[in-house]
């Protein structure tokens, strides 16, 4: 099972009370785009084995939305951030090469 | 390869038993093929089987890093219809239902398909006129399906409660000739036959990386070392991310745990496969007695093939009150597999960026129904370099072209 904080109003819950909303840091493409920039925001997805980054919403809490960086292979969270955070914190990134000395950061 | 008949039983009857051979080789890879097939599961097995039987491609090797078979084809709950919605999918679909049809004849392999009938159960208004709808699509489509009433339902169901207070049953969407077939035995018979061909099939072998040069594959490099090729086939299911990402694209899919449970075994009491999607669960009966029981997969990107108990809940506290006898029953075991989505909930068999690599993914939870079909249309692409009329319109690049092929009903429960 999966534990998140909710970095909004400080609550440690499980899966249930929260909503998953799919990869964080979207770049995002609209008119005047070309259609593979297009295709890539709307459809094409990392989908990594391991460190990713994620929108989640704390659905039956304060109803805010939030970020984590989180292990995919074993549910690991290594943090929360605000959902205004246009890319991982320098904490959560080093606390993810603390974990996973192998890992190529975030790109 | 000897042959399995009733005579062979009786021959090694009388000496012991001492004859029998291993089903499938185990050779050490070779430097070089013409075809490599990444993922040993039914939908690779089938893909080569088919590059032999159809096109006389048979200097080829699977490649497996666990053993053969033990990804989603040896976890799924083996559920085989084809009563989708949307043309391409039902005549890629009925293409595999009809080859299961005589699959066990075609390998000398019992695979044990039991077309027992599938059930689709209408339990809101709205499920009603879609299945209606279904019904309609599937006869101009040549797929036999029939919308049935609940006194129907209730007489091949005997166990099933109609009138449940928050569920009750409105009729069904009924295909007699979908059912089920023993998952690990598709996956057997396709690697026996592919063996028999003289194809290397290579169990304990990750792929680690893709060698490409002036935009066409060369090479796979593997824990047994490199292995170059003129075709590389990708059929990894749920990690088709993690082999995009060797090959150097990005893929329309999530992978994600879908999981599935089954009973201690009881006496014989339901002889066909009954889905509920309103409440997200289906069941049927294993030949070994088992009520087998699939539910919801998770909503978030997830590797751990293992399932998470809130979902076993959900599933079974809902099919309690369409199934009331099960409330009783003890759960033997639980289990997960890594599918992998698209948006459209139908799967891709397509050429890639790399002008000789061809990747079949995105069946999500329900591609078991699908494994002959798709090794025959993914055989077709991988021999000419380009779809056959199965395949054609489920390229990766359909998202980009607005052509989705959407089956978010037909999937709506995950099977
Ligand atoms: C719980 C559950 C229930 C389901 N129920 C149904 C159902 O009732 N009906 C239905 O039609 N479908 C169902 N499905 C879906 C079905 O199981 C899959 O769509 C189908 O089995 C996919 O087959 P495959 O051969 O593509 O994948 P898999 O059988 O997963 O094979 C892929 C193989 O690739 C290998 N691989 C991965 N990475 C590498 C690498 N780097 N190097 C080498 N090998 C690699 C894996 O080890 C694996 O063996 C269910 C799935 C699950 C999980
Ligand atoms: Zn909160």
């Amino acid at each position: 099972m999966l534990t998140l904080t909710c970095p909004c109003c400080g609550v440690t819950a499980e899966e249930t009370e929260f909503s998953p909303g799919g990869e964080a840091h979207l770049k995002r493409f609209g008119p005047g785009s070309s259609d593979q920039e297009y295709e890539a925001y709307m459809f094409n997805r990392k989908n990594p084995r391991g460190v990713h980054f994620e929108r989640w919403r704390h659905a039956y809490g304060c109803g805010k939305w939030f970020l984590a960086a989180r292990c995919t292979m074993t549910l690991e969270v290594f943090g929360t951030y605000a959902a205004q955070t246009l890319e991982p914190p320098a904490e959560i990134v080093a606390k993810i090469k603390d974990r996973h000395p192998g890992w190529e950061g975030y790109s | 390869m000897k042959r399995y008949s009733a005579f062979a039983i009786a021959r090694e009857a009388l000496r012991q038993h001492k004859g029998w051979s291993h089903a499938w080789t185990s050779p050490e890879p070779r430097n070089s093929y013409d075809v490599v097939i990444v993922g040993a599961g039914g939908h690779g097995l089938a893909t080569a089987y088919y590059l032999g039987r159809n096109f006389g491609i048979t200097n080829v090797a699977v490649i497996e890093k666990g053993w053969l078979g033990g990804g989603n084809t040896g976890r799924n709950t083996t559920i085989i219809r084809s009563n989708y919605l949307q043309d391409p999918s039902a005549a890629l679909y009925e293409k595999a239902r009809s080859l299961f049809e005589n699959l066990s004849q075609d390998l000398n392999y019992n695979i044990m398909f039991s077309p027992r009938g599938v059930m689709m159960l209408a339990q809101t208004e709205h499920e009603k006129r879609g299945y209606l709808r279904t019904e309609r699509a599937n006869a101009l489509q040549g797929v036999q399906t029939r919308f049935i009433q609940p006194a129907e339902v209730k007489k091949l169901v005997p166990i099933i409660n109609l009138d449940g207070p928050r569920y009750p049953v409105l009729g069904a969407l009924w295909q007699p000739r979908g059912g089920t077939a023993r998952h690990d035995a598709v996956a057997w018979g396709y690697a026996r036959a592919c063996s028999d061909m003289g194809m290397h099939i290579i169990e304990q072998c990750a792929v680690t990386g893709v060698e490409s040069a002036g935009g066409q594959v060369t090479a796979v490099n593997t824990t047994k070392g490199t292995i170059t090729c003129k075709k590389l086939g990708i059929v990894v299911a749920g990690h088709s991310g993690a082999l995009a990402d060797m090959a150097g694209f990005r893929l329309p899919v999530e992978s994600v745990a879908l999981q599935a449970l089954v009973s201690e075994p009881i006496k014989p009491c339901m002889d066909v496969v009954v889905m509920a999607n309103t409440v997200h669960g289906y069941m049927s009966q294993s030949d070994k007695g088992e009520m087998v029981i699939g539910g919801g997969a998770d909503g978030f990107n997830n590797y751990t093939q293992r399932g998470s108990w809130h979902h076993v809940e959900e599933t079974v506290r809902a099919l309690v009150e369409t199934f009331p006898m099960i409330s009783r029953l003890k759960m033997l075991r639980q289990w997960g597999g890594i599918v992998d989505m698209t948006g459209d909930r139908s799967p891709i068999i397509s050429k890639t960026p790399l002008g000789n690599c061809f990747i079949n993914c995105g069946w999500g939870t329900g591609g078991f129904k699908a494994t002959p079909g798709s090794g025959w249309a993914m055989a077709e692409l991988i021999a000419k370099g380009e779809p056959g009329p199965l395949a054609r319109e489920f390229s990766m690049t359909r998202f980009r072209e607005g052509r989705f092929i959407d089956e978010s009903v037909a999937a709506g429960v995950a099977h």
